[in-house]
């Protein structure tokens, strides 16, 4: 791009003669011999000071933008506020969306599959069903809970002692848990069915019914998230590229005078994308300290109740990623916003 | 320099601008586009601009011809002509150095270069003490010197002028046209719209006069 800028500059400092030559380079090859050379390496240091001009363009274009911004530092601030709220708003679902996934794995983990025998099989049967069960591929675990165990334990946890002296034989069944291998939700209950064939196996029991609802509720709510954030990843392009359109509005008179003397669409665009950047990173900004700030005020009262329920649960920022991802969107969206007013209303404003 | 072929505008509401206009402007000459306002003076200027483009003929500056220019290529077209408008067309958000900085720095000018280059145009004019003040604060005619010091701060090959001379007295209008010359004798082709006839059948050069869009004299 760079090149073709410079050769038409090149055309502007009386350089007409050149092309001439290069047209008739075909016919006339021989007498061309040095000028050639000579002229790649004039254009070879115009192309290096285009492309300084070039950046020195944009980084002086990108302050400006930045300080004409606190030129009308209200209608700046409000923008942003709109802004932040935009960007926050999935944020913060996101960021809970993350915790709930969190939550999930922590207890969906590991559905175990619970064999109740029937009462009638003998400790030393229900051991040689435990070893058998244990050399099958897709389970991981398998743990034998004895009838007397399962007793025991019913006596310690629940304190009945005195009834169950009034029983004369151990009314509890042996129980083998199992792990399974696999986890994914159409598997187990197809495992949960063979192994519920088995028969010594009076009844299969797979305790994931409530994971596949927490899992389901996680993925609507993801849903929810991506419906709500495109919605609202909407409303920051309308907002930015309403700002822009103003801006353009305000600055008539000067892009109309630049135009005159010779500026191209993308000289005159370009402070108006980089607004829009300097929109989107700054109301991202914000809306990460909104996020970050309200995730810092949820987590005393979150770990009470984490504590309540005896869960090593603890709240979780965005984290790194997530903190790049929320500023580098709303960066984009920004510069996406100005990018749309731009091309829709810098047509319009040409010299008559 | 500039050359128009058998031209003709006509606006959309149907109004004929331009009819059948033929000239040949040397490189290096000076010349006046005169007639009264609504002859078709500013379109002409408009067209050498590719601010307008014409319904029929062909128009060229240097060796380009316009009506084979893309949008795309205009802005290169502008580079090359330097043009003073009769509103003078100044930006109020700025000093005077900094308008007339802004052809260089849409060319991509270093910024030591363009201060050199802003500081001779305003000697030019003789206005270097007043660079740093804004354009509101200055008098009409030295107003319209700061729009002349911005259209030939680039150095361009040919000047247009829309009636430079509109809003002054004829003491200042004199010393407007004076600087005028001035760049023409170094070598810049100038072409000055202008309906004060009292005051450029003084100057001697060649007059081209529009009358209801036909070129009348001087073609």
């Amino acid at each position: 791009m760079p090149n073709r800028v410079e050769e038409r500059r090149r055309g502007a400092v009386r350089q007409q003669p050149a092309s001439k030559a290069t047209r008739q380079g075909k016919q006339a090859q021989p007498q061309q011999t040095a000028a050639p050379q000579k002229g790649a390496e004039r254009h070879r240091i115009k192309f290096a000071d285009a492309r300084r001009s070039w950046i020195r363009n944009h980084t002086d274009v990108a302050a400006n933008a930045y300080h004409r911004l606190w030129a009308s530092p209200l209608s700046t601030l409000m923008t942003l506020a709109v802004l932040a709220i935009a960007l926050a708003l999935p944020g913060a679902l996101l960021a809970g969306l993350k915790n709930l996934h969190g939550l999930s794995e922590d207890w969906g983990a590991e559905p175990r599959i619970s064999l109740y025998l029937h009462t009638n099989i003998t400790e030393t049967k229900a051991e040689q069903v435990s070893r058998e069960l244990l050399l099958r591929d897709d389970l991981s675990a398998v743990e034998l809970i004895s009838a007397e165990q399962g007793l025991l334990e019913f006596r310690r946890t629940t304190g009945l002692d005195d009834v169950l002296k009034y029983l004369s034989d151990n009314p509890l069944p042996s129980v083998i848990v199992v792990l399974p291998r696999g986890k994914d939700a159409t598997t187990l209950p197809l495992l949960r069915e063979q192994l519920a064939e088995l028969p010594e196996v009076e009844e299969a029991v797979l305790d994931m019914a409530w994971v596949q609802r927490l899992t389901a509720f996680v993925a609507v709510s993801e849903r929810g998230v991506i419906v709500f954030g495109v919605l609202l990843a909407l409303a920051v392009l309308m907002v930015v590229g309403n700002t822009i359109r103003l801006l353009i509005e305000n600055r008539r008179d000067e892009i109309i005078v630049a135009k005159l003397v010779g500026a191209t669409n993308a000289w005159v665009r370009r402070p108006f994308l980089y607004t829009g950047a300097w929109f989107g990173l700054l109301g991202g900004v914000i809306a990460w300290v909104l996020v970050q700030v309200s995730l810092m005020l949820l987590e005393p009262p979150v770990a009470q109740l984490a504590e309540l329920y005896e869960s090593q649960f603890e709240i979780q920022g965005l984290g790194w990623l997530g903190s790049l991802l929320l500023i580098l969107v709303s960066t984009l969206l920004g510069l996406a916003g100005a990018w749309l007013a731009v091309g829709r209303h810098l047509r319009e404003v040409e010299p008559r | 320099m500039i050359r128009f072929d058998r031209v003709s505008k006509r606006f959309a509401t149907g109004q004929d601008a331009l009819s059948d206009i033929s000239f040949d402007l040397k490189r290096g000459e000076m010349a006046f586009l005169t007639g009264h306002s609504g002859a078709g003076k500013s379109t002409l200027l408009k067209l050498i601009m590719l601010m307008e483009r014409p319904t029929q003929g062909n128009v060229f500056v240097g060796d380009q011809d316009l009506s084979r220019m893309k949008g795309g290529e205009i802005p290169y077209l502008r580079r090359k002509i330097g043009v003073v408008f009769q509103n003078h067309q100044l930006l109020f958000d700025r000093t005077v150095f900094e308008n007339i900085a802004l052809p260089l720095e849409i060319s991509g000018y270093s910024p030591e270069d363009a201060a050199r280059r802003v500081r001779a145009a305003l000697d030019k004019v003789g206005l270097l003490s007043k660079e740093k003040m804004n354009p509101v604060m200055l008098s009409t005619g030295e107003q319209q010197r700061v729009g002349i010091a911005r259209a030939i701060v680039n150095k361009p090959q040919l000047l247009l002028a829309d009636e430079p001379t509109g809003n002054l007295d004829p003491a200042l209008s004199e010393e407007i046209m004076r600087l005028f010359m001035e760049f023409n004798r170094h070598g810049t082709t100038v072409l000055i719209a202008s309906h004060d006839l009292n005051l450029i059948s003084r100057m001697r050069n060649r007059i081209l006069t529009l009358k209801r869009g036909r070129l009348v004299a001087g073609a």
